[in-house]
């Protein structure tokens, strides 16, 4: 019985130092910047300092030169917006593709489905090169449109499939049922479908925004010069200048974009993990 | 309905895909806006090029190396986050800090940390005595060093995805299970070996399958910390075909390099469907 018990409290230690070491390593450099952003420079550039706390007093003008010294409110203002209006194409063309999926019966809804989530899986570096090209063709190169048009070549996909599974959980007999009573489908999927699939749609709005604002690829291909740029590219890009990086605000500039980003795809993860998991599970 | 999302799809997939194998065959540059056509020349001045052999070698490596850890890891980790303890949403948060964050701003605060002259991973290196006072490392300097820290960045990326799709299939794996082998008398390891890790086949090759699919293709890990350098160290063919293609503006080139990602993907994507299609039987 005692042997149990201390072997109980033995894995109990294992355990919470096993995920405290993992958490460490894995958040760590977002503590990182957290110290630069407050950091002043005297701290940040002497190498006799512990770097691991703070050797002088907190300061305020890492932000200040992120906010006014460089184009960073440009940048977020830029990705808010390709942000909103993928998301506004990608449901416009996902919302009735999933929900068609879903009711198509048969071995080809499932296929068709597949098909369409696994061209997710291309990547943009094999289509850069190509989409560079298009952009070009459409006098589009250089402005935030190019990243508009192409981000829901992936949003399109991933949502689709997302909402499929989601349209999928609510029994037909629900819309047969208002059919029934007087009503033309179309109005049984706008005012019945769609009110109960809230949080299916919200996720896939999620989503496409977050993956559209961690696209790096795309963003550095298309847009040059840096007041078109959109935060995942301005800020590695811009906030170097030659060999002198701005590191105080540089990695204010990270831990500001990331944290929310995080804060918000966190809520959804569940969600997004049970799309990839494809059919493993059951 | 499907058609519209079906159709954007395919114009901004299928189109541009096809229009990188003509113009891998073809002489393309930025500067020009005609092309003649060339035949495989592209690909086999790539293949006779020692950048583009040691890129594809590079990329081999990368891969492997990085999922292996990866999927050792998530299962380790993924062990301790199925059970229940005090605190563990927290945990969960800074664990998966690293894939909910914009990638290319986790990747710069890397930059910093294994920085030449101010990295304080160096720094707790020396105080916890693992290496001497007077050996600095140079984390992107050194050939075997740079390539080791972009597989260990992309390893802090890539674990919390795997992690999580891991413990999606530990938690499907039902309790009875678990606790019938424990009554028979089988301890942890036998328990692990002959029941959960068999169980757990389908979706470890699922998390494994998405992960050499975000390796093979990522650049954007390689382009933030070392270009690729030094002395192409680190170049893949991802950030080779951007280097080329769009830096370079030899766009036949760089589309020949990029279609080299091409049959992994196609591997990648024949193993999903098998699974697929064996859960749709069952």
């Amino acid at each position: 019985m005692k042997a149990g018990r201390v072997r109980k409290i033995a894995g109990r230690v294992g355990l919470y130092a096993t995920v405290t070491a993992f958490a460490a390593v894995l958040a760590f450099p977002f503590y990182w910047m957290l110290l630069a952003t407050f950091k002043t420079d005297r701290d940040l550039y002497e190498l006799k300092n512990n770097p691991l706390i703070f050797n002088d007093h907190l300061t305020l003008a890492n932000l200040t030169l992120l906010f006014e010294k460089t184009l960073y409110l440009t940048w977020l203002w830029n990705t808010l917006i390709v942000g909103g209006l993928v998301v506004l194409i990608t449901l416009a063309l996902a919302l009735p593709a999933g929900y068609a999926l879903a009711r198509l019966t048969g071995k080809w809804g499932e296929r068709l489905g597949i098909g369409i989530f696994l061209t997710y899986l291309v990547p943009s570096t094999l289509l850069f090169i190509p989409m560079s090209r298009i952009v070009a063709t459409l006098g589009l190169q250089d402005t935030l449109w190019a990243l508009v048009v192409v981000y829901p070549s992936f949003t399109i996909p991933f949502c689709v499939w997302l909402l499929m599974g989601f349209f999928k959980s609510i029994p037909k007999d629900i819309e047969d049922a208002a059919m029934v009573d007087g009503c033309s489908r179309a109005r049984a999927i706008v005012q019945i479908i769609m009110p109960i699939s809230l949080a299916g749609i919200l996720s896939a709005v999620i989503f496409a925004f977050t993956l559209s604002i961690q696209e790096f690829t795309y963003a550095l291909t298309f847009i040059t010069s840096s007041s078109q740029q959109t935060v995942g590219v301005g800020v590695p890009t811009n906030l170097v200048r030659g060999d002198v990086f701005f590191w105080g605000s540089l990695m204010a500039a990270c831990l500001i974009t990331s944290i929310p980003v995080a804060i918000l795809y966190n809520l959804f993860l569940d969600r997004f993990i049970s799309g990839f998991t494809v059919g493993a599970i059951r | 309905m499907i058609l519209p999302a079906v159709l954007y799809v395919l114009a901004l997939v299928g189109f541009p895909f096809c229009l990188s194998i003509y113009l891998a065959l073809s002489d393309a540059k930025i500067a020009s806006s005609t092309y003649a056509f060339v035949g495989l020349d592209n690909i086999r001045s790539a293949l006779e090029s020692p950048t583009f052999v040691k890129a594809l070698g590079n990329t081999l490596i990368f891969t492997v190396v990085s999922q292996a850890l990866v999927l050792v890891l998530g299962k380790i980790l993924a062990t301790c986050l199925a059970k229940p303890f005090f605190g563990k949403s927290i945990f969960r948060f800074l664990i998966l800090l690293p894939w909910v964050a914009p990638i290319s701003l986790g990747t710069i605060g890397w930059k910093w940390m294994l920085d030449s002259l101010y990295s304080p991973v160096n720094w707790v290196l020396q105080a916890l005595h693992i290496i001497g006072k007077d050996t600095w490392p140079m984390w992107f300097g050194e050939r075997n060093l740079a390539m080791a820290s972009v597989i260990a960045v992309h390893v802090w990326r890539l674990l919390p995805f795997a992690t999580v799709i891991i413990l999606a299939g530990l938690t499907s794996i039902p309790r009875e299970v678990n606790e019938a082998a424990e009554v028979d008398g089988a301890g942890f390891w036998s328990r692990e070996l002959h029941i959960v890790l068999p169980l757990l086949r389908p979706i470890l090759t699922v998390a494994g399958l998405f992960g050499i699919i975000f390796a093979f293709t990522d650049m954007t890990v390689i382009y933030v910390l070392t270009r690729g350098g030094p002395a192409q160290a680190t170049q893949v063919l991802a950030s080779l075909a951007f280097f080329t293609g769009i830096l370079g503006g030899d766009l036949a080139g760089g589309a020949a390099i990029s279609l080299f990602l091409f049959p992994v993907l196609v591997v990648v994507a024949v193993v999903m469907l098998q699974i697929a299609r064996r859960t749709e039987v069952t």
